[in-house]
């Protein structure tokens, strides 16, 4: 394989998403393999031991683990095309505190919007539409976060996209109609081959988020 | 232009004296503001809105938030005396242990603790796995850095020093060198170098933090 790429994943995980996303970018070939997560690999159990989580990028036959750990070693190991991180070491540490904020706040929240009921899932609505008005916020009318080019914190958040419909449908609210600049931006990248070959369509996500569940709530 | 630099800190916190320690050993002059986090200043709220917390670095009037983003702003400006790896793979490597620790051991530590009676079992067993994963990275190396303290040391070096303290108050044994020889003796080499022990909270300041702090759970 002309890169020695393989990409140990999950098609429905945000975080696998970015990892591809970030390859697709810089145009390289790679090895993707499917994981079963109630069922891990020994591979996958080699290459992630502290974790054993997906994703693992295994490049020349060594793991790099943590999505926007991956998604900064590409970047840095393919410098020359497509830059998900601006030169400037100040703007580089904004890129970096927005990816920050995506990582600290959106999966957890999303999840009981679309997996909870009742209270939990009306306070977890409630921070989650506050904490995408701070997204809103930071990206105002620029074209991505970073400015004109897309980068890292657009990766960090763009496959949360792919929960739209899921969460609007299970928190009865529209994402629209509260951050409109929001659903702007993720349209924009959305027009980005990279970011729509790496989403899986929106109702797909939503049934497969209801089937989760539904697991859930019988445990 | 001279150079300003300005550190807002709090002078227990742990994710604060990484930023000093990183400055102090690339020999980056500073001036230090302590904040006080029951009463936040105007400054402190106005440079870092999001998350309203210490430390945040100001260079030249620009605010850098969340310590490990500003370990790496750190990196990048000042060259001299490199805490990170210069390959990328390692770099890698040395941001999936930054990033463990910051997830989960530096927490589940703190947790096992302050853990009541009914969860200190628990607790202290999370944190024993936390501490023995860590162990077997260090294996027989000086510093998680090799031989020279690196950015992962940093980031650690709540288990060295805060830990230590925190354990001997609440009386728990969670880093023993009986348990954890090479963690137990990573501690010592790290808290005795130089640079570090000096930009180190004073253990007796420290002592009396925590147990206001136990006093006022029981």
């Amino acid at each position: 394989m002309a890169d020695d790429l393989i990409l140990l994943n999950l098609w429905s995980s945000p975080f696998g998403m970015r990892v591809r996303i970030a390859l697709a970018e810089k145009g390289l070939d790679y090895e993707l393999i499917e994981e079963d997560l109630s069922n891990k690999s020994p591979l996958l159990l080699k290459m992630n031991p502290v974790r054993k989580q997906i994703p693992v990028l295994i490049h020349k036959g060594r793991p790099i683990c943590e999505s926007l750990i991956i998604v900064q070693y590409i970047d840095e190991v393919w410098r020359h095309k497509s830059p998900l991180l601006p030169s400037d070491p100040y703007a580089r540490a904004k890129s970096r505190f927005w990816a920050d904020y995506v990582d600290k706040n959106i999966y957890a929240i999303g999840k009981l919007v679309w997996g909870a009921t009742g209270e939990i899932q009306e306070a977890a609505k409630k921070e989650l539409i506050e904490w995408f008005k701070v997204l809103e916020g930071e990206v105002g009318d620029k074209p991505y976060f970073g400015g004109d080019s897309f980068g890292i914190v657009d990766v960090a958040l763009i496959p949360f996209y792919s929960w739209f419909y899921a969460v609007e449908t299970c928190g009865n609210f529209s994402i629209v109609a509260e951050c409109p600049k929001l659903v702007s931006w993720a349209k924009r990248c959305m027009e980005r081959e990279s970011v729509s070959k790496s989403l899986p369509d929106q109702y797909k996500m939503y049934c497969f988020l209801l089937e989760l569940k539904t697991k859930f709530q019988a445990q | 232009m001279a150079e300003e630099v300005k550190l807002f800190g709090m002078w227990g916190s742990p994710f604060s004296r990484r930023i000093e320690i990183a400055l102090k050993l690339k020999g980056v002059s500073y001036e230090y503001i302590e904040e006080d986090l029951q009463n936040k200043s105007p400054l402190l709220l106005k440079y870092n809105p999001v998350h309203k917390k210490v430390p945040v670095l100001l260079h030249n009037g620009k605010p850098i938030a969340e310590s490990i983003v500003i370990l790496e702003y750190i990196e990048e400006t000042w060259k001299t005396n490199p805490i990170w790896p210069a390959d990328p793979y390692e770099r890698a490597i040395a941001r999936f242990w930054a990033k463990f620790f910051d997830d989960k051991c530096g927490l589940a530590a703190w947790n096992a603790c302050w853990a009541e009676e009914k969860e200190k079992e628990k607790a202290m067993e999370e944190a024993s796995e936390c501490l023995k994963t860590l162990e077997g990275e260090l294996k027989d190396k000086k510093f998680f850095g090799g031989d020279k303290v690196g950015m992962v040391d940093i980031v650690a070096i709540f288990i060295a020093f805060w830990l230590r303290v925190l354990q001997e108050v609440v009386g728990a044994d969670l880093l023993t060198p009986e348990k954890f020889p090479a963690l137990f003796k990573w501690s010592e080499e790290l808290v005795g170098c130089p640079i570090i022990k000096e930009n180190l909270p004073p253990r007796d300041r420290l002592i009396i933090l925590f147990r206001a702090r136990l006093e006022s759970s029981k």
